[in-house]
């Protein structure tokens, strides 16, 4: 029996070697394991052994047993290896092939920086608030300490509706409309619409959008003014950006400036850019008129206060080189699609 | 206002370069638009003085001249007839350039050789008013003093720098080259050099012929006048010429460029009378009568009214106060006595006059931000001391100065304490007098004295800028912001926009900002109708043109011009969103629109799509998402019918009891109006409605522990059966096991009667607490069909 079972032990390893297929080595195992087996038809013959002899070849016929299973798998192995390393051969795709279109809307430029400016502000610490478009003169004008007859309302800036009602021509009645109900510390930040009865062309728009800023509250200076849109700046533009104050007027402030950045296009040699200047400017600012904290009930010998106002058309074309501002308006699908926003 | 380099340094001695110049006084207040070198287009171009003159040899009409330009001698063919030996003359030299661009090399003409060109005036961009005496189709003949070689632009004033400046609202004084010096002098840390002008007279009193009342005080604070007589009317000197040149003013002749150049120095508009033409030498000061007409000396003829202030004589106006004067009063030719005006106007009255007439001048921009009482005098007098040095006239004796007020000095407290704690600074009092006092300021005991040109500073805070702007905005410390720390955050309403902004992106709408207002005639081509409330629009009372008149009350034909454009861009798909308001008026008690009060401006979402894959259902189904990221639950799509959109397209959108707005596919009708041809969807929902619909915070549910059971079920019902319908009837039969319930088939055609439709539906029942079994399901599923029946005549489909 020992010979027979040195036989199969042979005549398997044989087998093994030479299948080239999963099925093969199923078949191979019935040819040895199954009912009527090879190895269980020795298997079989043990009862006509000696005692001795029982042990022996029963640990024997154990052994070829596991020497043939083990060979059995680890030809399964290598064959399933195979069959799979063909397979995902034949499942070779072209990558290069574009991908199939999922729809994809598109975030409109304005509202990219809008967003990005809101949340620098946002971080430090300015509340979003907003206030109506269609305004009553007094919150766009008078107590903005721009009296009638002043030269700043002509009727050809100004839309009116009526007398004392008119379309908003800066968002800075929204100053005077929260002064009215908060008090200080204020600290607020305030996007929306504006209207100026401009003629449109490449760089005029009888409506545009600003964003206003206000803060009151004791000791705030001009340097705090100063330090706040600095910070704007480089967070807006890159750390590299550069901002400079000048003296303005404005009825509403006082001293008033306006803010440039350093052209980015000539580092403020002048170039044709920024028109020769080497400057670009992006906002209007100043510490709140003391007439103006008096009309809104607060006290300016105890608070005083800076106010900003950001025109967001102008700081757009400037983050993406747009020089018609008309384009914000006629919302072309293949202007739209040049932007994208994430949040 | 432009100021000229040369007279600046009248006043005050600069010695930097034009362009610090611009960049320190843009930095100290006075803003420099611009620099204009004003010869700077002419480039080597020098005097010329002509040797000889010779017959061209093939030319009739051509003469050869030898000409010496200094360190050497060139020939020159010219065409010119008013040339000859002895005469200077400008010479463009080979590789020069003229105004215009025009470039001059050498060349041959008719085979001699020629080394540059001889200038006439107008090729030097210069005119008879620059000029008198120039001969206008001839070579310009110099005055023989001019050395050979000199640049031609210092011999006719053109080595000027012209500063084009900005001037704020405030700041009317700085509208003059006093003003400006004075500003620069203080930038620049240099002495103002004041003029005062004297004025030696002539003893016959003026107040023998020339009488002035001032009946509208009111309008007119004061006014000031002085009489010349034996007026030679002649071309002003050539500095004065070049002064008003370099300044933009084109030169007159003496008597008027004696009141521009006042104007440009002083900042007070002048103004110059014929005496002749002054009815009995009365001068009244009055408003116009209602219907009063004036022509002006730009020839065309105003009717006044009673709000206009004019300058009259006995009977007729001769000038409107402050704007412009009346063609009956110029100065001519023959002019021999003349009345000078110096006067100050009220600058609201001057505004309305001169925006009513639509007429605006130099005079009239300078009176309507409000000018210095105090300045008509020494301008009036500088005006007279310039007749005087020119010899064009006999200045007669006495001022007639009318004024209704007195003058004194305002004073406010000086508080440097205060300017420090405003600018964040820690500047010393002495150095703030410092910076104070070229400015005109004067220090008093803890008081500061305003000078009279600065009606502008009314305040500590006034005074803290004049520091700050000389100081340097840019050497003020920047301190990140101090104080109590606040909480910073968005508004609830931009939370909810933005997050329906970026739902609606990532479902492939794209986002548009259109105008606010629109042309009121898109409420017809929307054919909303007579009486409805969107009808009722706010319309602006100025607007830029009728297209752009009514507020809107609905973004949907901002969407469809939107979309319109959009489809003659050839972009033949596309989906966008707009988050935008519309402004409701109130309603007045006869139910019109009451454009007295403020409108309620309602924030609404609108959504557009067109072209392929797209469709009702695409839209319908990129809502039901939106819905799901805002939580928004219980929904329901109800049929509507009503314009603009297709009548059996189109669904009315609400949450409860609150309506979110209306899907459809708009209307052909109206959709041709905007030469739209191929279907559009939109969906127009309130913002509000959706944030109030939103469900409270959400509680986690337990997974489910036992399995759930499917079963589909197919019915048959009328074709015109909204299925919503049958969806609610099979929900309202359920015991708590229905856990969903899925359409997946709606057939219509050969297998079902005619005017039946096939609605499958796919139901997943589930137990909570044990598993389902077969009986429980069945019994459901038999409740659910005696009631489609019963309410629907839905039947199971054999």
């Amino acid at each position: 029996m020992k010979e027979q079972l040195a036989q199969i032990r042979a005549a398997a390893e044989q087998a093994i070697v030479k299948a080239d297929s999963v099925p093969e080595l199923d078949t191979l195992r019935v040819r040895f394991f199954g009912k009527k087996g090879e190895l269980t038809s020795v298997l079989k013959q043990m009862g006509g052994l000696s005692a001795e002899m029982r042990p022996v070849i029963g640990q024997l016929a154990n052994e070829t047993r596991e020497y043939i299973e083990s060979q059995i798998e680890i030809a399964r192995a290598r064959l399933e290896e195979i069959a799979l390393t063909s397979r995902l051969a034949a499942e070779k795709i072209d990558v290069t092939i574009p991908g199939t279109p999922q729809p994809l809307g598109h975030k409109h430029p304005m509202s990219i920086v809008l967003d990005e400016a809101l949340s620098i502000f946002v971080g430090m610490g300015y509340k979003v608030v907003e206030g109506p478009e269609v305004e009553y003169d007094y919150y766009n004008f008078e107590a903005l300490n721009i009296p009638r007859d002043h030269p700043a309302r002509d009727t050809q800036d100004t839309f009116y509706i009526t007398d004392n009602v008119l379309l908003r021509t800066q968002t800075s009645s929204v100053q005077i409309r929260h002064m009215e109900k908060n008090k200080p510390p204020i600290k607020i930040v305030s996007p929306g619409r504006v209207f100026r009865s401009d003629e449109i062309d490449a760089t005029h728009s009888p409506l545009f959008h600003q964003i206003e800023g206000l803060v009151v509250d004791k000791g705030v200076t001009m340097g705090d003014l100063k330090g706040t849109l600095e910070v704007f700046a480089k967070r807006l533009y890159g750390e590299q950006a550069r901002a400079r104050f000048r003296p303005h007027h404005f009825q509403f402030t006082e001293p008033s400036a306006e803010m440039d950045i350093m052209c980015f296009n000539c580092q403020g040699k002048g170039c044709r850019l920024c028109k020769n200047e080497g400057w670009i400017e992006v906002l209007g600012a100043g510490l709140v008129h003391p007439k103006v904290l008096e009309i809104c009930g607060i006290d300016p010998d105890v608070y005083s206060g800076f106010a900003f106002g950001i025109g967001l058309e102008r700081i757009t074309m400037r983050r993406y080189g747009i020089k018609d501002i008309r384009l914000f308006y006629e919302n072309d699908l293949r202007f739209l699609k040049q932007f994208q926003g994430v949040m | 206002m432009v100021l000229s380099y040369k007279w600046l340094s009248e006043f005050v001695n600069i010695d930097v370069s034009p362009e610090e110049f611009a960049d320190s006084m843009t930095m100290s207040g006075s803003k420099v638009e611009a620099v204009h070198e004003l010869g700077g287009e002419i480039q080597n171009v020098v005097v010329g003085k002509i040797e000889s003159v010779a017959k061209h040899p093939n030319a009739d009409k051509l003469s050869v001249c030898m000409i010496d330009v200094g360190n050497n001698t060139v020939q020159v063919v010219t065409g010119a007839t008013n040339v000859k030996a002895g005469d200077s003359v400008p010479v463009a030299l080979d590789g020069s350039t003229l105004p215009g661009g025009v470039k001059i090399n050498a060349g041959k003409l008719r085979g001699i050789d020629s080394f540059g060109m001889l200038c006439s005036i107008n090729e030097l961009g210069l005119t008879k008013n620059n000029l008198p005496d120039a001969d206008e189709d001839g070579i310009l003949i110099l005055d023989g003093e001019a050395k050979p070689g000199t640049d031609i632009r210092t011999i006719l004033g053109l080595d000027d720098i012209a500063f084009e400046f900005e001037i704020t609202s405030n700041r009317p004084d700085c509208m003059s080259v006093i003003g400006l010096a004075r500003e620069a002098a203080a930038t620049f840390g240099k002495e103002f050099k004041a003029h005062t002008p004297e004025v030696r007279e002539s003893d016959e009193p003026a107040e023998n012929h020339l009488s002035v009342s001032v009946e509208d005080p009111d309008l007119c604070p004061r006014y000031t006048a002085r009489m010349v007589c034996d007026v030679k009317i002649e071309p002003s000197p050539k500095w004065m010429r070049e002064r008003l040149h370099a300044s933009g003013i084109r030169p007159i002749n003496n008597i008027v460029d004696i009141t521009n150049y006042v104007m440009l120095e002083y900042g007070q508009p002048m103004h110059a009378f014929d005496y002749r033409l002054l009815g009995a030498g009365r001068i009244v000061v009055r408003r116009a009568k209602d219907g009063e007409k004036i022509t002006t000396i730009d020839e065309r003829e105003h009717t006044l009214n009673k709000d206009m202030l004019v300058i009259a004589d006995e009977s007729l106006p001769v000038a409107v106060a402050g704007v412009m004067g009346g063609s009956n009063s110029e100065i001519g030719e023959d002019t021999n006595t003349v009345v000078f005006e110096s006067a100050c106007f009220k600058a609201a009255s001057v505004r309305n006059t001169s925006r009513a007439l639509g007429l605006r001048t130099d005079s009239s921009a300078r009176f309507e931000k409000g000018l210095d009482a105090e300045n008509a005098l020494p301008a009036l007098e500088r005006a007279c001391e310039l007749v005087e040095s020119l010899g064009a006239g006999r200045v007669l004796k006495g001022v007639i100065d009318v004024k209704s007020y007195t003058y004194s000095e305002r004073v406010i407290p000086f508080d440097p304490k205060r300017i420090n704690a405003l600018l964040g600074t820690d500047i010393d009092s002495e150095k703030m007098k410092e910076i104070l006092k070229p400015l005109g300021f004067s220090f008093g005991d803890g008081i500061i004295g305003i000078p009279s040109f600065r009606a502008d500073i009314e305040c500590t805070a006034d005074i803290a800028e004049e520091v700050a702007r000389l100081y340097g905005y840019n050497n003020i410390e920047s301190t990140p912001l101090r104080g109590e720390n606040t909480q910073g955050g968005y508004d609830k309403n931009r939370l909810f926009e933005k997050s329906i902004g970026a739902t609606s992106r990532a479902l492939g709408f794209s986002e548009c900002f259109t105008y606010s207002f629109i042309n009121p005639a898109f409420y017809d081509r929307l054919m909303l109708p007579e009486g409805s409330n969107l009808r009722k629009y706010i319309s602006i009372r100025n607007p830029l043109g009728d297209e752009t008149s009514a507020m809107r009350t609905t973004l949907i034909p901002s969407m469809l011009e939107v979309i319109s454009k959009n489809i003659s861009s050839r972009n033949m798909t596309a989906r966008f969103y707009e988050l935008g308001r519309v402004y409701l008026p109130k309603l007045s008690p006869d139910g019109e629109a009451d454009l007295n009060r403020l409108p309620d401006e309602n924030a609404m979402y609108i959504l557009g799509s067109y072209g392929k894959g797209n469709d009702f259902y695409t839209l319908k189904g990129a809502l039901e998402t939106l819905f799901k990221t805002l939580l928004i639950a219980d929904v329901e799509f109800e049929p509507a019918s009503h314009l603009p959109y297709h009548p059996g397209r189109c669904a009315k959108i609400s949450s409860g009891d609150l309506t979110l707005g209306v899907i459809g596919e708009i209307h052909p009708k109206v959709l041709s109006c905007f030469d739209i041809d191929i279907p559009v969807y939109l969906a127009d929902l309130s913002v509000e409605a959706l944030m109030n619909a939103v469900q409270p915070e959400l509680e986690y549910k337990p997974l489910p522990k036992f399995p759930a059971i499917t079963r589909d079920i197919a019915l048959v019902c009328d074709i015109n059966l909204p299925v919503s319908r049958l969806e609610k009837c099979i929900r309202s039969c359920s015991t708590g096991i229905l856990e969903d319930i899925v359409l997946f088939d709606v057939y219509t055609g050969g297998q079902v009667e005619k005017d039946k439709k096939s609605v499958a539906f796919s139901l997943t029942l589930r137990s909570p607490d044990h598993t389902l079994r077969d009986d429980e399901a069945d019994a459901f599923i038999n409740k659910a069909l005696l009631a489609l029946k019963d309410s629907y005549g839905a039947l199971l489909r054999e």
